[in-house]
């Protein structure tokens, strides 16, 4: 069947809610390493560049004593890829310098050739490091390296490994550049889980927790949908040592969360971050005040708020004794309404208006009865 | 240098050209060596020498042990602390402690640790509240993450979630207040040991395949045990009696990989606009079998048709839901390396 190309109109919704991110590529979703050549649109300038400028190791006199290895793919390739002359000849000689295990300042420059063909050739990024290590190179040099090189290649695995290594290996003094390199990364892309990766490792390697809590409320004043935003505000209220943990930050960010609904119901973040500061701590959910004030407040503007009444679902199947405000609020009748009826009604209504998880709320409805009859 | 991920490909790739010549070429001591040279303290796996820890270790380097018989104490220990510990608020899975839950790391610790019996160590209920809202309302296709777009290979990622919890007593998907069996029944469930006659290993095929079952032998009905009862010869008793469907919308699962991802010369995509590569083929093919086999129950059960989205040709082959490889070749590698052991047997 032929693709439909009606994505426009999706495209629109999505900028619409400010969720769309210009270049959404999550390429970090792949598990490959990527060792051979792939797909890598962003630098296709660079390779230009190189093509135009290299001139062959077998003509420079520096590489002159060193017999280049060939890449063994056996007897019988199987779908061998097609390597231009530069990229197999800088491979070739990779390859005997890694044979001879020569850590040298001419290996050192080869890396970087190899790195810039393919980043993604993690065997070169730990010959690198090791050469780096022989050489007792300035660090603070290299981290200048990575950040030429990651211009072109914000989302792959090898550069923000190695990154995190050249900062360990620097130590507390890294602290400030590698906030500031996560920054970069989140102006291509704010939510480039690579750097939210090594953000939390620096704070919790360095520190920094200072300023991160106001960090995570300027990107969410410049997308209230960026999730991983969301997220990095639990990271922060659990492990900061300036703040008290959930438990003592829950009201203050209940109260975030109340004005972040208010601006879109229909943006599950603040929802699904309200669920989690009761993680672990079932008892206190049904005995709050706040969040049942929260979903009643959202039912009377709209009774098919989908994640209201998820979140109701689960005041009620802790225990949660709703009032007769919120009763009226979903439009049932005042008298003889069990918390078991309400949520028989809650799940009913889910089916309805929540069609895509239908199965799922027939499952809960189940569910529900089943426990009421045992 | 070796990686976990081409470790993983390359197994997988050999268990899917299947026969003796394609699984004897591996040497599984070699493999075991490389295992435990990438175990962490953490009870994580490294990718690579010196490489990055992180969820995807855990899954590839269990789904190698568990099809080689390689799963012993050394690579098992700390995997279940590691990957509850990078469950999120959210109740998905992150890449490491404290990162975003996310399709890809779901799947691997989910899968991971049911291929150890630990499962029922994560919040189950959180995780499937999360996975259900990441199927697009309006796509019918999965996203990764929260607020973000939908992609083919989440198809797999995330769909895939939802046969793997299937594996597991219903019990455990439950909100804790409204599992209605006593206390005694849960903890027992809770501590499933599951013993196999000859070896160290704590998993079996019948565990993990309540509702498949070899060609040859009958359908009955088991019960679940604990480890001081089972004696060597003792058959694995499971519950098979499901009395609940997929948890997802596979019909608009389908829909969203056959009119979205296809590219008309071939191959399948993230989303239209995107190329094609071989990863999203992969992924949104297995999505689309997990999708087409999501109302299933058994190894030869044919989908009906009224499951299978478009003319009943589109049916694909049936894939394992923890390893993504074809169920058949799965099940000969399986007894290829664990051999002909009856306790294992359904």
């Amino acid at each position: 069947m032929p693709s439909s190309e009606s994505d426009a109109s999706m495209e629109q919704e999505e900028e619409e809610k400010g969720k769309h991110n210009e270049d959404e590529e999550d390429s970090d979703a792949h598990m490959d390493p990527k060792e051979e050549d792939d797909e890598e649109d962003d630098d296709e300038e660079e390779q230009e560049e190189l093509q135009i400028k290299w001139v062959p190791l077998s003509k420079r006199p520096e590489w002159a004593d060193i017999q280049p290895v060939s890449q063994d793919d056996g007897p019988y390739p199987v779908v061998p890829i097609l390597y231009t002359a530069q990229f197999r000849e800088t491979m070739d000689y990779f390859r005997a310098i890694l044979a001879l295990d020569e850590r040298s300042p001419r290996a050192l420059l080869l890396t970087e050739e190899a790195i810039r063909l393919n980043a993604g050739n993690y065997t070169v990024w730990h010959f690198r490091k090791l050469v780096l290590q022989a050489l007792s190179y300035d660090l603070w040099e290299e981290l200048k390296f990575i950040e030429r090189i990651a211009k072109a290649n914000y989302k792959n695995y090898q550069i923000w490994h190695h990154r995190r290594w050249t900062a360990e290996n620097i130590g507390p003094a890294a602290m400030t550049t590698e906030l500031q390199f996560t920054e970069e990364a989140f102006l291509k892309d704010a939510k480039n889980y690579h750097a939210w990766s090594h953000r939390q490792w620096v704070l919790r390697t360095y520190g920094g927790w200072e300023e991160e809590l106001a960090f995570c409320d300027k990107l969410l004043h410049q997308d209230i949908y960026n999730n991983s935003a969301w997220n990095q505000r639990y990271f922060v209220i659990k492990n900061s040592p300036f703040l008290g943990g959930v438990g003592a930050m829950r009201e203050h960010e209940l109260n975030y969360c109340r004005d972040a609904i208010a601006v879109d119901s229909a943006n599950e973040s603040p929802w699904r971050y309200l669920k989690g500061l009761y993680k672990g701590d079932d008892e206190a959910l049904p005995r709050s005040t706040t969040v049942p004030a929260i979903v009643l407040i959202e039912l009377q503007k709209n009774k098919d708020c989908i994640y209201a009444l998820d979140l109701l679902l689960e005041l009620l199947c802790l225990g949660y004794e709703p009032s007769q405000e919120l009763i009226g609020a979903l439009g049932l009748q005042l008298d003889s309404c069990s918390a078991f009826q309400i949520a028989t009604f809650v799940c009913t209504h889910l089916k309805e208006i929540d069609t895509m998880r239908m199965l799922y709320w027939d499952w809960r409805l189940n569910a529900l009865s089943n426990a009421s009859t045992s | 240098m070796p990686h976990l991920a081409t470790t993983y490909a390359a197994i997988f790739s050999l268990v899917t050209i299947g026969g003796k010549t394609a699984l004897a070429s591996i040497n599984r001591d070699r493999t075991l060596d490389f295992l435990l040279r990438m175990k962490d303290a953490s009870g994580g796996f490294r990718m690579h020498d010196n490489g990055e820890i992180d969820v995807r270790g855990c899954y590839t380097a269990m789904a190698v042990a568990h099809i080689l018989d390689l799963l012993i104490p050394p690579l098992t220990l700390g995997v279940a602390e590691y990957v509850c510990s990078c469950q999120t608020h959210e109740g998905g899975i992150g890449g490491e402690p404290g990162a975003e839950a996310h399709g890809g790391y779901t799947y691997c610790g989910l899968a991971a640790l049911i291929l150890i019996n630990q499962a029922h160590q994560l919040d189950l209920p959180a995780l499937l509240n999360w996975v259900v809202f990441r199927q697009g309302k309006i796509e019918g296709g999965f996203q990764g993450r929260i607020n973000k777009l939908v992609d083919g290979c989440y198809s797999f990622w995330q769909g895939g979630v939802f046969p793997c919890l299937q594996l597991l007593p219903e019990q455990l998907l439950h909100h804790k207040s409204i599992q209605h069996e006593n206390e005694e029944t849960i903890l027992r469930l809770n501590e499933l040991k599951i013993r196999k006659q000859s070896s160290n290993a704590e998993i079996s095929a019948a565990f993990l395949f309540p509702a498949w079952k070899d060609n040859r032998s009958k359908h009955v009905i088991h019960e679940v045990e604990d480890q001081c009862q089972s004696d060597s010869n003792e058959r694995m008793k499971l519950v098979t009696d499901y009395k609940y469907g997929p948890l997802f919308n596979a019909q608009a699962l389908q829909g969203y990989v056959l009119l979205c991802c296809q590219v008309l010369e071939g191959g399948l995509r993230d989303k239209p606009g995107k190329h094609r590569d071989y990863y999203h083929t992969c992924y949104c093919l297995s999505g689309l079998s997990v999708a087409q086999f999501s109302m299933s129950r058994s190894l030869n059960a044919l989908p009906l048709p009224s499951t299978v989205l478009g003319p009943f040709d589109n049916l694909l082959a049936a894939t394992h839901p923890l390893c993504n490889v074809v169920l058949d070749k799965y099940f000969y590698a399986y007894k290829f390396f664990h051999g002909d052991d009856d306790s294992s047997q359904i």
